[in-house]
């Protein structure tokens, strides 16, 4: 079976940032005080398992900026060498969970449920009755449902429960075996990341990863066979909408803040290595952004953005790529209206750095000044630049959710956490409670916003010494 | 002191006209009157005489930046960017895009009101709750209560406010049936509406402020001015209360009076999910209607709230520092 790739922007955008990124941690690994103030962001206990779970949505991320449509099955009467592609762009994530997009009900059915959650009119035996039907493929493998229904559930629970266990404790033993060399011996290296002497936290990270697998375990024991968070209005599985929502999440946390760094940097060393006029203008354009209030800026930008899109349908060629482009566009606009703070911070530091001696020395030496500014000034505003990109990622993705309940955020065809609890503003209110969705996304939003937080706190508290003064300590009881 | 804020309240000018020429190119010249035209008659049909006599009920039917047909200074003067951008500046919003045609000053003037019913009060709580909350924080520091309080706060700012909305409103009103979902009644009826709007905002914000408030505390609290203070011998309460609490005043004024333009304009998320008929419903409502005139005023609006609340948080500054010298 033949398939075609088809390159989304947001694709492109995505996998050139990992690639930046894999290009950094090489950077980082090969220059001594960078690699330094990363081990202390490792070292740290929160922000380690963040970036373990941060992982793990990337990783889900990647597999769904990969998109392929199919060949079609050549039809009767059509001209040899002709290949015709399935209009539905697919993701290699869409390959992984093909049976529960295959699951699809007529409509709302709660979580590992095997009824529908409203009363149909059936004729059985001649007469009509109303009942709850049985749903077409959640529980479907179930001869006498209302008996064994329990049980079955409990048994994969369980069957998925105790393999997430085994997953977590091999973990272990292969931590503990790369560190045994250092502790002498994996049993004593157990006992030590148990006690928690180890060098970097591994007690919290095996821990992380042990509720990981256990909360993972039976989700997909569970999910051959039912829904685990339901089904939504069109009788989708949530679970599938949940996770490919985490790729919209990222797009526009990552790409946004993506989009205002060069803006932002440039202009940012431009005022404050210049003054004068220039810093006069950049400052006159920044304090004009930052005075119209955000949301009424982006659903300006967005508006006319839509108009755009919809005056254009020649630049698409299926409503995945509008979809898209629209997402891309959205974190564009992010971008472009969203720089001013960071140019603020880069301004300051710049006129900071600009009279300190090496800068000075450099100036002496009859540097131009193109090149002070990008071999002197600006690896020494990357801790800002990097410091405002972790931060800002978790506000985004809230952000998210709130400009598209106002109107102006993704399509509705593009799933997103913003989209859900758009959704779940009605459901909540039927009779009986749709909540899982809701739910749904609430878990994983936390989640992803949490681990985020967490690692963003750790990363600015290695990078920004002043910070560390302000974590919340606990005195350690002195050791018995 | 006086020559200062003039020269703040002529910046401020300059700003509302960059404000005014961005918005200006943004909606006019991507999305050209046609356009406007075409989508606020709708249908399928449409002859360009409807949009012609759509454009000169609103004013669209001259050029946008330079007009030709025009002598002298009136070349510039009779276009749609002059025109609009005077009578913005003059406060004379005019009338909106859409069909109703709603006049949008009066619109503007009736929920300015009601906003304001439910955004100050929340302004002065939220100032209240998060200042006593960090600072309980920081009197209990390097406590159990510390930690625990500042892992809520974290956990607290990962939550979106949509979240608290939806389940507080489901909690509150559909189940313990305590106030109504939404809605708005004028006078003391209000109240009955507003409580849960404004516990919940204070609630979704808690979390941010209050950790942020907490860096500021612990910041204050490692000058010498306090160890001096301690070594008299003042008690912790009083240290944390007449000493640092004044002395952090600046950088609070700083990130409440960045909250300062939506005590008027109101905001967006709350007033529509609760039905409150204020400027952020109003702003929703043009923006799902697509009527730019509404949108392009409340972006002037709220420019000139901001810059407003700038000089004032200006004032603001000599008012608990007598050391700051407005120059």
């Amino acid at each position: 079976m033949g398939f075609k790739f088809v390159v989304l922007w947001t694709d492109v955008a995505l996998w050139a940032l990992f690639a930046s990124i894999l290009a950094y941690a090489i950077r980082v690994s090969r220059h001594d005080a960078l690699r330094v103030t990363w081990r202390r962001v490792l070292r740290d206990a929160p922000a380690l398992c963040a970036a373990l779970v941060m992982a793990l949505f990337m990783l889900v991320t990647a597999l769904d900026s990969v998109h392929f449509r199919r060949v079609l099955a050549s039809a009767e009467g059509q001209a040899a060498g002709k290949v015709f592609y399935d209009t539905r762009t697919e993701s290699l994530l869409d390959v992984v969970l093909s049976r529960q997009i295959g699951m699809r009900e007529t409509t709302y059915s709660a979580p590992l449920g095997y009824l529908a959650i409203t009363k149909q009119t059936v004729t059985r035996d001649g007469q009509t009755v109303r009942e709850l039907p049985r749903l077409i493929h959640g529980g479907a493998h179930l001869t006498d449902p209302a008996s064994q229904w329990q049980a079955d559930l409990l048994q994969r629970g369980l069957t998925g429960a105790a393999g997430g266990l085994l997953v977590a404790a091999l973990l272990a033993l292969l931590a503990a075996r790369a560190l045994a060399a250092q502790h002498g011996g994996t049993s004593a290296a157990l006992r030590d990341i148990l006690a928690d002497r180890t060098h970097y936290p591994v007690r919290a990270l095996l821990l992380t990863v042990t509720i990981i697998c256990l909360l993972a375990g039976p989700v997909v024991a569970w999910m051959g066979h039912y829904h685990v968070f339901g089904t939504d209005r069109t009788g989708n599985d949530v679970l599938v909408q949940t996770l490919k929502s985490i790729r919209t999440a990222f797009v526009i946390g990552m790409l946004s803040t993506l989009a205002t760094l060069p803006i932002a940097v440039v202009l940012g060393i431009l005022a404050g290595w210049f003054r004068g006029w220039v810093d006069e203008a950049v400052q006159y354009l920044y304090t004009t952004l930052s005075s119209v209030p955000n949301v009424l800026l982006i659903a300006a930008c967005v508006l006319m953005v839509q108009v755009a899109l919809d005056k254009h349908p020649e630049w698409f060629e299926t409503g995945a790529e509008r979809s898209d482009l629209k997402v891309f566009l959205l974190c564009v606009i992010l971008g472009v209206t969203g720089w001013a703070t960071l140019c603020r911070l880069v301004r300051a530091e710049t006129l900071k750095l600009r009279e300190l001696e090496f800068v000075q020395a450099a100036t002496a030496f009859g540097v131009p000044p193109g090149r002070i500014m990008s071999r002197h000034i600006l690896p020494n505003v990357m801790h800002l630049v990097l410091i405002t990109t972790v931060l800002s990622f978790s506000e985004l993705i809230l952000y998210e959710a709130v400009l598209t309940y106002v109107g102006v955020g993704v399509d509705p065809s593009t799933s997103s956490f913003g989209g859900m609890i758009n959704l779940a503003r009605s459901e909540m209110s039927r009779d009986p409670v749709v909540w899982w969705s809701f739910a749904a996304a609430f878990g994983f939003m936390v989640a992803l916003v949490l681990a985020a937080n967490l690692f963003a706190d750790g990363v600015r508290d290695a990078f920004d010494p002043r910070s560390r003064a302000l974590r919340p300590r606990l005195q350690r009881r002195p050791a018995a | 002191m006086f020559s200062y804020l003039l020269r703040r309240v002529g910046y401020g000018l300059l700003i509302l006209i960059g404000v005014n020429l961005l918005t200006f190119f943004l909606f006019f010249t991507v999305n050209t009157p046609d356009d406007m035209a075409r989508l606020n008659i709708g249908g399928k049909r449409i002859t360009q005489a409807q949009i012609d006599k759509w454009k000169s009920e609103r004013g669209y039917d001259r050029p946008l930046y330079y007009n030709e047909a025009e002598q002298g200074t009136a070349k510039v003067t009779h276009t749609v960017l002059w025109e609009r951008s005077v009578s913005l500046m003059m406060l004379n919003f005019g009338r909106s895009d859409s069909a109703r045609s709603t006049d949008i000053g009066h619109e503007v003037s009736t929920r300015m009101g009601v906003s304001l019913q439910l955004a100050l009060p929340l302004f002065l709580l939220q100032l209240i709750v998060s200042v006593s909350f960090s600072l309980m924080l920081v009197f209990f520091r390097h406590t159990r209560i510390d930690f625990w309080g500042v892992v809520l706060c974290v956990l607290m700012l990962s939550i979106s406010s949509l979240f608290y909305i939806i389940v507080g409103q489901y909690m509150f009103s559909r189940v313990l049936r305590l106030v109504p979902i939404s809605g708005f009644a004028p006078g003391l009826d209000a109240v009955r509406f507003l409580v849960l709007p404004v516990f919940l905002s204070l609630l979704a914000r808690l979390g941010g402020e209050a950790r942020l408030y907490r860096a500021m505390f612990l910041e204050e609290i490692s000058r010498d001015y306090v160890r001096t203070a301690r070594a008299k011998g003042l008690s912790e309460t009083v240290v944390l209360f007449r000493h640092v609490l004044k002395n952090a005043l600046i950088p609070i004024i700083t990130s409440a009076g960045a909250y300062l333009p939506y005590v008027f304009m109101g905001s967006l998320v709350f007033e529509s999910f609760f039905g409150i008929p204020g400027l952020g419903a109003f702003v929703i409502e043009a923006i799902s209607g697509q009527d730019f005139a509404i949108v392009r005023t409340m972006v002037f609006l709220g420019a000139a709230l901001y810059i407003a609340s700038n000089v004032l948080i200006d004032i603001a500054y000599t008012w608990v520092d007598p050391r700051v010298r407005l120059s």
